[in-house]
């Protein structure tokens, strides 16, 4: 006797617990290491999940055990060839008594590393994980835009489509047997019993009677219908409104002449950062791409990163097409706008203040978030490669005016790409995010 | 059933694919082979179906179908997962449990041919041997084992529930730290409970009044009164001192341990006694299970009952089971359990049914008995690895394997051959081999030796050293300090040679914080 069981269709996963366990208790090695590899793959990679390898530190599981060296051991082991009693054999290089400590161990002390593998989930989410945007209460998650139906209940009226059949063919026997109508059967056996009866000739009492009561019956069947209009019953449905998690985020950069591919570079990867980590946060985000010289235009993202322009640099001009941008076609109550603007710091010095009252007064009220990223040549501190002394760049001393506690205003100065990262997280980190001075 | 023999038998399958009506007509010609004519005895059958990921999922909790949750689950899964999917290494055929019924997985993604395979393996060799070996019998309960893990893990996720994670977690670790010194390894007397004690000493007492003989009172005794030798021995007895059962003990006896941390203690201690059976007979188990399915699907191929096509398959998934690297092989990591225990297993049939004049010679009771079966079954009831092999390794088994057994004494620069196989060597090899499968002899020899309840309550414990093989520092640091927090504190370890009594090593370590609460 014996049952065969499938278990296919069981729950997977059972060991899901024990993961997040595991993750938890490796949590700062893993997040060490998540670190190392973000820092290491392309940004364009960073979605994928992948290959881990942390220190054992932390998840060893130690038992009480002998050591590997030292000591008489006595080994029997198959395959002799060619050894005789009483011969002598050099010592293996590793695993004797050579001794270096515990390191031929295999299942103890000489474990030197931990490898297993991150799914995508697990690695966004450690990579972002004390990364929190600013002020999330701004954040119009309840502004709807679209509704979606759900079945509630039923109605008496609707459209015959939802038609509850079901449900109306209930109401409708129930009251048909409350108010005795005469079902088919009855009048078909009475109707029956009279032509029988018309056929013998016998019995004209009874023959009267049953007419009587047929025509009875049938005057019932005509006052209580089959289906009433009480009886019918409609699916309900209910508009539920969605709330909408929808962003936009506008990447402006100066593409004039005094960028170089390197500082495109890193403003890239801080662009691909931020959508990142909004299209964590947001069902759907749009990107803009705006570009500018001495004027600025709206271009798709190939242009943005890779097409030469030359010219002077006004940055007020960027700012002005988001806002067109803005009111053509993302209203302010319905998307949460996120703007990250690179540069190299350098703009005209009679466009400073145009760009200042732009900024202040009409960029920033409609933001939830503004971050200006000014990038340096590599191996330079920002700033300083620029105009030759170590003074602030005219972009940066016009920003830092504007900068306030309550202004969602943040600013960070980037010249390596393994800067950004942490530039990011102090930009987004939940302390940092009022004040965005570069420290 | 015997119609199956009298019926024009054609195979029972043909093609890789499986399906229900398939491993049913396989399964019963299978019992009809290891059941009617081999004279297997075992438990009702469950087999299972699952996929490689539920068979990956079993394999991190330790081969069990419900445990309770931790970390280092998590662990070996990821681990195992990255090794498997990176073809490092292939999925355990199967999965058996030793409960009642005895529940066996198979994998779908399996061809028929490995499902009979595994069936013949699981369902029938590993389960006849759960249910008659005798480490088996006395240390684990299969009725009861699946309910017991079920409560385990329920009684587990509430005290997480109410303690924390944290702490329960704490108290795992140092449990699991301690597992392998969580087992009884001997059938424990039967504690006196605290009535029949005080009945005795009052009974004592009486018998001291009625025969009291002021007399006595006049020898001369030793001065100083009793030595303080007999003061500790007392203590150590009241505590049933020493104790190898390190968890055991600390259930019992830890001062600071609230309840529920002693039940956790006990959860892993029954877990690990479970396993205890099982860690003594992996050449046995493996060796009677693989016999089984070898010698079972053979039949049922001889009857036609398997194509050649199926054979073959099964076969060469048998061979890569029981291929046995040399020593010099880069594939060699210890002796293959399953190629030793199939090989003599093979080698016990021959002896009984077609002896050589050596084997007379070294087996006289078993030479040319004539029933195969017979000795293999009283084999699989009575022995565990290490005597097995002390009585049941052959000299053909020796030559077969070409065993040789090294010396490696720390003080001299090379290694010795001491024994080959050869007429001189066949004892000794044999011993040496059997000695690695003690586990007596393979794990540290520690007990907890001393405690004084009323003083210090310093916890004494000793490992004899063997062989002057010491314990590894660090991780030994490790345990002693999970030791030392579920105690409440200090634990000392002293490290002395069994054979010299000198003591070569002492580790002291005092608890971080402690676990089991402040009250005393």
């Amino acid at each position: 006797m014996f049952t065969i069981v499938d278990r296919r269709l069981n729950p997977k996963g059972k060991s899901l617990a024990n993961r997040q366990r595991f993750l938890r208790r490796a949590k700062e090695q893993v997040m060490r290491a998540v670190r190392d590899a973000s820092g290491r793959r392309k940004i364009r990679d960073i979605e994928v999940g992948g290959d881990i390898v942390i220190s054992p530190d932390g998840i060893r599981e130690p038992t009480l055990h002998r050591s590997s060296s030292g000591g008489i051991r006595d080994i029997v082991v198959p395959g002799n060839k060619e050894f005789m009693t009483g011969d002598r054999i050099a010592r293996p290089p590793q695993g004797g008594g050579g001794g270096r400590g515990n390191e031929g161990s295999d299942d103890g002390g000489g474990e030197d590393e931990f490898r297993f593998v991150l799914s995508r989930d697990e690695f966004i989410d450690l990579f972002l994980e004390d990364l929190e945007l600013p002020d999330l209460a701004k954040r119009k998650l309840k502004v709807t835009e679209s509704v979606s139906w759900h079945r509630a209940g039923y109605s008496v009226s609707g459209s015959p489509a939802n038609l509850n059949l079901v449900r109306t063919m209930r109401n409708s026997l129930a009251r048909r047997i409350a108010l005795n109508r005469p079902t088919g059967d009855e009048i078909k056996a009475l109707r029956q019993e009279i032509e029988d009866l018309e056929r013998s000739g016998q019995d004209r009492a009874r023959l009267e009677e049953a007419r009587e009561e047929l025509a009875l019956l049938l005057r019932r069947t005509q006052r209580i219908p089959y289906i009433d209009p009480v009886d019918v019953r409609y699916n309900r449905f209910e508009a539920v409104p969605r709330p909408t998690a929808q962003a936009v985020m506008f990447c402006l950069m100066d593409v004039s002449g005094s960028m170089t591919e390197h500082m495109k570079d890193l403003a890239k990867r801080f662009y691909m950062l931020l959508y990142l980590f909004l299209s964590r946060r947001y069902k759907h985000v749009e990107v803009v791409f705006i570009r500018h010289t001495h004027r600025a235009q709206e271009v798709d993202e190939e242009t943005f990163f890779y097409s030469p322009e030359t010219g002077g640099t006004v940055v007020s001009t960027a700012l002005e097409e988001m806002q067109r941008v803005v009111e053509e076609r993302f209203p302010v109550d319905e998307w949460n706008i996120y703007a990250a603007q690179a540069s190299d710091g350098d703009n005209a010095l009679s466009d400073n203040a145009k760009t200042a009252s732009l900024l202040g007064d009409v960029i920033l009220p409609m933001c939830q978030y503004y971050a200006y990223i000014e990038v340096g040549q590599d191996g330079m501190p920002a700033g300083i490669g620029y105009g030759g002394g170590s003074r602030e760049s005219d972009l940066w001393r016009t920003y830092k005016n504007i900068q306030g506690p309550d202004q969602p205003l943040a600013m960070k100065r980037v010249t390596h790409r393994r800067d950004i990262y942490p530039v990011f997280r102090e930009l987004f980190s939940r302390e940092g995010a009022a004040q965005g001075v570069d420290a | 059933m015997t119609l199956l023999l009298d019926a024009p038998s054609g195979p029972l399958y043909t093609g890789a694919d499986w399906d229900y009506d398939k491993v049913r007509k396989v399964y019963d010609a299978i019992e009809q082979v290891g059941v009617k004519e081999m004279g297997l005895d075992i438990y009702t059958n469950q087999i299972e179906v699952i996929t490689s990921e539920q068979m990956l999922d079993a394999y991190s909790s330790i081969g069990m179908p419900l445990l309770y949750k931790h970390w280092s689950f998590g662990k070996h899964f990821a681990r195992d997962e990255v090794l498997y999917r990176k073809g490092l290494r292939g999925l355990a055929y199967e999965i058996v449990i030793n409960s009642n019924p005895c529940i066996s997985y198979i994998m779908e993604e399996n061809t028929m041919t490995m499902q009979a395979l595994v069936i013949a393996h699981a369902a029938f060799g590993h389960n006849h041997f759960f249910k008659n070996n005798y480490l088996f019998r006395q240390w684990t309960d299969a009725d009861g084992i699946l309910d017991y893990l079920s409560f385990a893990k329920e009684y587990i996720s509430k005290c997480e529930e109410r303690y924390g994670l944290a702490l329960v977690e704490r108290v795992l670790d140092a449990a699991h730290a301690l597992m392998n010194h969580g087992v009884h390894r001997y059938p424990r007397r039967r504690g006196l409970d605290l009535r029949l004690e005080q009945q005795r000493s009052r009974e004592r007492q009486e018998h001291a009044e009625r025969t009291f003989n002021d007399l006595w009172r006049t020898v001369p005794s030793k001065a100083g009164g009793p030595s303080p030798l007999s003061d500790r021995d007392r203590r150590r007895a009241l505590l049933e001192l020493p104790e190898e059962n390190v968890l055991y003990f600390l259930e019992k006896k830890a001062p600071r341990l609230q309840g529920w941390q002693r039940e956790i203690l006990r959860i892993v201690r029954h877990v690990a006694q479970y396993f205890y059976p099982q860690r003594q007979t992996k050449v046995m188990n493996e060796g009677c299970a693989t016999y089984c399915h070898y010698r079972i699907l053979h039949t049922l191929h001889e009857r036609g009952q398997l194509t050649d096509g199926a054979w073959l398959e099964a076969l060469h998934s048998h061979t890569n089971v029981v291929f046995q690297p040399e020593f010099d092989d880069p594939r060699y990591g210890g002796m293959n359990p399953y190629a030793l225990g199939f090989a003599m297993m093979q080698d016990i049939e021959r002896i009984a049914t077609n002896p050589t004049a050596e084997d007379r010679e070294w087996f006289p009771d078993l030479a040319g008995s004539g029933d195969g079966m017979v000795a293999l079954k009283d084999a699989w009831a009575n022995y565990r690895d290490e005597s097995f092999i002390l009585q049941y390794l052959s000299p053909a088994m020796i030559r077969k394997f070409r065993l040789f057994h090294v010396k490696d004494d720390h003080r001299e620069p090379e290694l010795r051959v001491q024994a080959i196989h050869d007429e001189r060597g066949y004892r000794e090899v044999r011993q040496a081999l059997a000695r690695q499968y003690d586990i007596a002899w393979a794990e540290a020899d520690i007990q907890i030796v001393d405690v004084d309840l009323t003083g210090d309550r310093r916890l004494l414990m000793e490992h004899r050293v063997m062989n002057q093989v010491v314990l590894e520092e660090e991780e030994t640091r490790a345990v002693i300090q999970h030791l030392a927090d579920l105690w409440g504190y200090e634990v000392v370890l002293e490290e002395v040679d069994a054979a010299s009594g000198a003591r070569l090593k002492k580790h002291t370590v005092g608890p971080r914080t402690v676990l089991g609460g402040t009250f005393g």
